[in-house]
């Protein structure tokens, strides 16, 4: 799948847009045409159906599996459905009729079995997979996880590798085959942390830590955005999840510890300020608090000086 | 003195509204003059404005929700047509500021104003006919609960031309909608708005619980009562239930904007995700109060269009009294993302899959309701069958992002937002829409026009799949909702079926409206003499369409479920009718009083006048201490009368 999928991106790509700008000019049983398409054209998107680390992967075979499971009622249904309209309408001579028939005891039984055993299965598998796939569970692998802080801030992403002592904003590198483990916050309104070819995506939100486990199979650019709307520069809040090999990354690491600003306090309280669709960058050395800083809300502490008096040391949160 | 209104709070920098409302506003007008010039106002104040009567109330709910979504369409193409524009660099012809406003209103107005009117005018129409009685359990507080929510309506309307709407998409979760984020009087006018309407939708729901369990036509015990009543009941019950948790969390929202509460904000001990826990533990129910009683209207269609009773009775009641109750336990499903433990996440999407079984059981019921009768294939049918096939699907996509993981990648995407739009579409709005057809006659005294309304509902079922099948492709892409703009140009083809989609809806709407103008035009040769013009099963068609004030001269003897279809087999009551003296309740300004006032009050609290607000509450007061000192609130029907009236009504032509 995995590799069919790669190979024919274009030619997919190209005939499902070839088939809607015709749609455009004529003719709607193309619709038709088109729609079988789409599936093919999902697949050559990045996106959900083209996974690229084992969360991911896991994540679509159970996408496909609950969708087969259902499948297998729905499409009876709605085939009944129609085939029964059509029979039984009442210019039909040949259709039998029973006008009373308003009860059946063994319909009514195998009525409210069939869902029930639809809701069993898939209750199985959301319990088995709820717990698999928990974005704090950890990953199995033989490299020792990579630690990475994320920060949502208006409008931007800031990506603090708290062993490394470095930071980038809205670019986030990681070396392909190391779990990374992210710890994420927001500096003031709620965003979710999403890169699609990767996995699961988890909320960010102000004054509280969650937790994420993701592992990039290979090397490759993956899009991540935010899911969660945060405002005026929501559209613009997506960054580039490059995975990379280990020793591309420790090159990175050395590269950005020799170049760029550092992100001391005076700079981040610059940097939190709200802008929109800021070019990528990164940091030669981050302060090593700001992360809890963050989460504890006084990152910000000597603008807010008339608040702090009142500041009331944040009680122990769930969210993580 | 006007607190914090200015002539800087109307939005000359953005001519799309302006324009809009300068032309709503020309065609209010020229409506306005029409009436005025027809000298119609003493008719309509008197038969409408101020009508207690449960009929006029459920046709004016139905007559706000067309006129709102008329309003809720525009905003949807604006939105379709931005996200097909601004693909790759382009910016499009919404700015953000003006975009997120859009989306806002657009969900805002689809559920307070157009489905929740849909479906409680319906119950309002429907149930005290079905159940055989004369009017709702509190007339007035009826005609209370429809203007408190046409105020609401007006309000948002408001917000176009003076000041702006919430920016914060329809659920307003702070810390956005806190003050820190949004300092202007969008969230307010959300608020504030909804509150007003919120009241009028919890009074709407006490009455209807209320008529149905303590008036009932002689005979009708709960078992015997149509499975509509069933679903209004359960969907009553459910208002009572859970607006109560939404009036009392924008209440604490409001007190944050207005006073430095903390219960929602970043710092001082606020939390968030309280919010959001509050705002679905009224946002789950609030999708079944808008399903079951469309539920209840497919129950009804098909079983009257099949020329059978409903299949399984008792299994259909039980399964929507177990949707009532397990409604209250899946709230979680809608924020799987926030961090709960794998077992709290498994727990509630167990629960969420667990009211797909009900859901299932109805779904096979309607089957079998159809399974060896004889269908006519109506206008309501279509939508009808329509339904069945969209839900099923849409269906299953809840039941995938019931499944904790799979929420995890889907979450937020568009495909949450095809899915919700297939059931609520292909659901409520299917329902409303069959019911709006099928009960059409009964109210108005003659049918629609079935090629108009099938032709409608052709552009809509099309229009759907156009528009939204695009959207769940879009969201395995990994295509998020609200986006103003979108960076992958690969998207745009599907995004222009999509908007070609929203475009069919427009004939969709188009072909309704014609179909009503169409049907008045040629009223005459459409009349419905009998009462019964489908050949129905229920009390409702027992009576004359449009039924009398009062609905039934003598009430009418129940001895078993489909109780007019039993009449009918053992033919109709030839003995001469014994009339008596009945009480009807008279008509009351007091409705229109009230929210002429809550407009006032509202408004004046979104912009923090406190003098006019303290004055509109005062007002209200006032009010309803006139009304419920007043002594004059009965009038008496005479037997003579009641026999005048309906030899009058048998003049007509409606059978003995």
């Amino acid at each position: 799948m995995q590799d069919g999928c790669e190979a024919t991106p274009e030619t997919a790509r190209g005939s499902a847009s070839r088939q809607s700008y015709g749609h455009r000019r004529s003719a709607w049983p193309r619709w038709l045409v088109l729609s079988a398409a789409m599936p093919v054209a999902s697949c050559a998107q990045t996106g959900v159906l083209d996974p690229q680390g084992p969360v991911a992967s896991a994540i679509r075979l159970l996408l496909i599996n609950s969708t087969a499971i259902m499948l297998v009622v729905i499409v009876p249904v709605i085939l009944a459905t129609l085939a029964f309209a059509w029979w039984y309408r009442s210019s039909n001579v040949r259709a039998g009729h029973s006008e009373e028939l308003a009860y059946e005891g063994r319909i009514d039984f195998v009525v409210w079995s069939i869902p029930a055993l639809v809701v069993i299965l898939l209750g199985g598998v959301t319990w088995i997979g709820s717990h698999q796939l928990d974005p704090r569970a950890p990953i199995a692998a033989n490299a020792k996880p990579l630690q990475v802080d994320v920060a949502a801030l208006d409008w931007k992403w800031l990506f603090i590798y708290p062993d490394q002592g470095v930071a980038a904003l809205n670019q986030l590198v990681i070396p392909a085959g190391t779990p990374v483990s992210f710890r994420l916050t927001s500096a003031n309104v709620m965003n979710s942390f999403f890169v699609p070819q990767l996995g699961s995506q988890i909320y960010t939100m102000p004054g509280m830590t969650t937790h994420l486990n993701l592992l990039a199979d290979r090397p490759g650019e993956y899009p991540g955005i935010s899911a969660n709307f945060s405002g005026d520069g929501f559209a613009d809040m997506h960054f580039i999840a490059k995975a990379v090999p280990t020793e591309a990354f420790d090159a990175w690491v050395a590269q950005v510890r020799g170049s760029g600003s550092a992100l001391d306090m005076p700079a981040y309280a610059e940097l939190a300020k709200p802008s929109i669709a800021v070019p990528p960058t990164t940091y030669r050395s981050v302060d090593p608090k700001l992360f809890e800083r963050i989460v504890d809300r006084t990152a910000l502490a000597p603008e807010k000086a008339g608040a702090s008096e009142n500041y009331c040391p944040p009680a122990p949160r769930a969210g993580g | 003195m006007l607190g914090k209104l200015s002539w800087s709070a109307i939005p000359f920098y953005q001519p799309l509204p302006l324009y809009a409302m300068g032309v709503v506003g020309l065609a209010i007008l020229a409506v306005l003059i029409i009436i005025t010039k027809k000298g119609w106002w003493p008719y309509l104040w008197e038969e409408w404005l101020t009508s207690v009567d449960h009929k006029r109330i459920g046709v004016m709910y139905l007559v706000l929700a067309l006129v709102m979504l008329i309003r809720g369409y525009s905003d949807a193409i604006m939105m379709r047509s931005q996200q097909a524009i601004a693909i790759g660099g382009a910016e499009g012809y919404l700015p953000p500021d003006h975009y997120n406003q859009i989306f806002s209103s657009h969900g805002t107005i689809m559920i307070f104003f157009v489905a929740m009117p849909f479906v409680i005018g319906l119950m309002n129409f429907v149930v005290p006919l079905q159940l055989g009685v004369r009017d709702v359990a509190f007339p007035v507080l009826n005609s209370v609960s429809f203007w408190l929510t046409a105020s609401g309506a007006l309000l948002i309307n408001v917000s176009l031309v003076i000041g702006s709407f919430a920016r914060t998409g329809w659920m307003c979760y702070p810390p956005l909608s806190e003050l820190a984020y949004s300092p202007d009087v969008g969230v307010d006018y959300y608020l504030w708005l909804l509150q007003i309407s919120g009241i009028g939708t919890l009074f709407a729901g006490i009455n209807m619980v209320t008529t149905i369990l303590k008036l009932r036509a002689p005979g009708m015990t709960y078992f015997r009562m149509p499975v509509f009543c069933w679903s209004a009941l359960a969907s009553s019950i459910l208002i009572v239930v859970a607006f109560p948790v939404l009036t009392a969390t924008f209440a604490m929202l409001l007190l944050d904007r207005l006073v430095g509460t903390h219960f929602f904000t970043n710092d001082a001990g606020g939390n968030m995700m309280m919010y959001v826990n509050l705002f679905w533990a009224w946002g789950h129910p609030e999708v079944y109060i808008l399903i079951l009683p469309a539920f209840g209207v497919f129950s009804e269609v098909i079983a009257t269009f099949s020329g059978k009773p409903l299949f399984s009775y008792r299994s259909m009641v039980l399964a929507l009294l177990a949707i009532c109750v397990l409604s209250f336990m899946v709230w979680l499903h809608h924020f799987f993302t926030m961090g709960a433990s794998a077992d709290v996440n498994a727990f509630f999407g167990i629960m969420s899959m667990i009211i797909g079984v009900p859901t299932g059981v109805k779904v096979f019921n309607w089957l079998f309701t159809m399974f060896r009768g004889r269908i006519v294939f109506k206008t309501p049918v279509l939508f009808s069958i329509g339904f069945m096939v969209t839900f099923v699907i849409g269906g299953m996509t809840g039941v995938l992002l019931a499944v904790p993981p799979i929420d995890f990648v889907l979450h937020n995407s568009v495909f949450l937002v095809a899915h919700f739009h297939n059931v609520i579409i292909g659901g409520v709005l299917f329902g409303a829409l069959a019911g709006y057809n099928y009960w059409f006659p009964k109210a108005f005294g003659f049918t629609l026009d079935e090629r108009w309304g099938k032709a409608s509902f052709w552009c809509w079922i099309i229009g759907f799949y156009l528009a939204f099948t695009p959207l769940y492709v879009l969201g395995l892409m990994g295509m998020t909702r609200r986006l103003q703009h979108i960076a992958d140009p690969s998207w745009r083809p599907l995004l222009l079926v999509a908007e070609l989609g929203a475009i069919v809806v427009f004939f969709a709407i188009l072909c309704q409206a014609m179909q009503l103008y169409v049907s008045i035009r040629t009223r005459e040769s459409r009349r419905d003499l009998t009462g019964d013009p489908w050949n129905g099963r229920t009390l409702e068609w027992a009576t004359s369409s449009p039924p009398p004030a009062y609905n039934f001269a003598v009430l009418p003897r129940v001895e078993t479920i489909d109780a007019f279809w039993e009449m009918k087999r053992k033919g109709l009551g030839a003995a001469r009718p014994a009339y008596e003296a009945i009480e009807m309740p008279r008509n009351s300004p007091l409705a229109f009083v009230i929210a002429f006032f809550a407009v006032v009050t509202g408004f004046a609290l979104i912009w923090q006048i406190w003098w006019i607000a303290i004055l509109g509450l005062l007002a209200i007061l006032v009010a309803v201490m006139v009304f419920g000192w007043s002594e004059d609130r009965q009038r008496e029907i005479s037997a003579a009368e009641m026999a005048r009236l309906e030899r009058a009504q048998l003049g007509l032509g409606r059978p003995a």
